[in-house]
């Protein structure tokens, strides 16, 4: 392990479950509000997975009251609290950038067996 | 101490309290010992000289050897001097490390930038080149005119032209310490850093 890997070990997280692109997740996000945190759920599918060690961050898509969503996060982040798998997709690629052109049924993800 | 000498080992990112990223040059400064001191009454100026480094004794040329001998040292790869904190009581062998430095101080790092060989002035100089649309097919990159016509008859000395770039003393200023890891004596420096990998770099207050 050369030094920069070692000098941010102390930071990356040791608990992350495996996921890929294509799995549905739902996120413990942490928010402060002021002097008050509070956990924040977000739940949708993984499109991307990006980067490696401390700078790997990921990309989860929701449809929210019709709109798409994506919010990308730094894996080891510390706002993120939990990441829990709900289902995991079966795909073909590793960025599902086409998702954004879809909408409606062609959106589904076939579920891995 | 006002700065030490460091080797620059990369750039990553860093998470501080709240979720923030920060991106970080990691600069390992120190241990850098004093090899000498330089005084009003002996130089006509006052300094502390640092080194940092070993150099093997195979490279060292007989005047090095000569300083290094003379402080009881083994030769150090790179030297510098610093100003010194009047009232401070400096000793040739004195180590000093990162932890000099501490969270949220603002430094100034000199580096040798990398080399970019031979550019054209819109690296070199940022000119904005020619047009890129309405007919213009070789002037894209050009440096326009460089001076007047009969009268002077001549380019003016120093006008900006296309030529070797890089491999220069390069100071970033009012740098953010992010962390400080006195134990590995590793700075973690806010925003990028003169110079490629393993090069070495001035850290000053």
């Amino acid at each position: 392990m050369n030094k920069l890997q070692e000098a941010v070990k102390e930071q990356l997280k040791t608990n992350i479950p495996e996921f890929n692109s294509g799995d549905t997740v739902e996120l413990d996000v942490r928010v402060i509000e002021g002097d008050k945190e509070r956990i924040q759920k977000y739940r949708g599918v993984v499109i991307a997975r990006k980067g490696g060690g401390i700078e790997e961050t990921f990309t989860v898509r929701k449809i929210s009251n019709g709109i798409g969503v994506e919010r990308i996060f730094p894996l080891h982040s510390p706002m993120l609290a939990k990441i829990n798998v709900v289902r995991r997709g079966k795909v073909r690629r590793a960025k599902l950038h086409y998702l954004r052109s879809l909408s409606g049924k062609a959106t589904r993800i076939a579920e891995k067996r | 101490m006002r700065g030490l000498i460091g080797k620059k080992i990369g750039m990553t990112q860093i998470f501080g309290d709240e979720g923030t990223v920060f991106p970080v040059t990691i600069v390992e400064a120190g241990p850098c010992v004093v090899t000498q001191i330089k005084t009003d009454k002996q130089d006509g100026y006052s300094a502390v000289q640092l080194g940092f480094g070993e150099r093997k004794e195979k490279h060292t040329n007989k005047p090095m050897k000569g300083l290094f001998s003379k402080a009881n040292l083994s030769p150090k790869k790179v030297l510098s001097e610093f100003e010194p904190i009047s009232g401070f009581d400096y000793k040739v062998g004195q180590e000093f490390g990162a932890s000099i430095f501490k969270k949220g101080d603002k430094v100034n790092v000199t580096g040798t930038s990398k080399g970019k060989g031979f550019t054209g002035v819109m690296k070199r100089h940022g000119f904005s080149g020619g047009p890129a649309t309405h007919g213009q097919r070789e002037y894209l990159r050009s440096p326009g005119s460089i001076g007047q016509g009969s009268d002077p008859s001549r380019v003016f000395k120093g006008m900006k032209m296309a030529g070797h770039a890089g491999v220069q003393k390069v100071t970033v200023k009012n740098l953010e310490i992010v962390k400080v890891d006195s134990e590995k004596n590793q700075l973690f420096i806010k925003g990028a850093v003169p110079g490629v990998n393993n090069s070495y770099v001035l850290i000053k207050k």
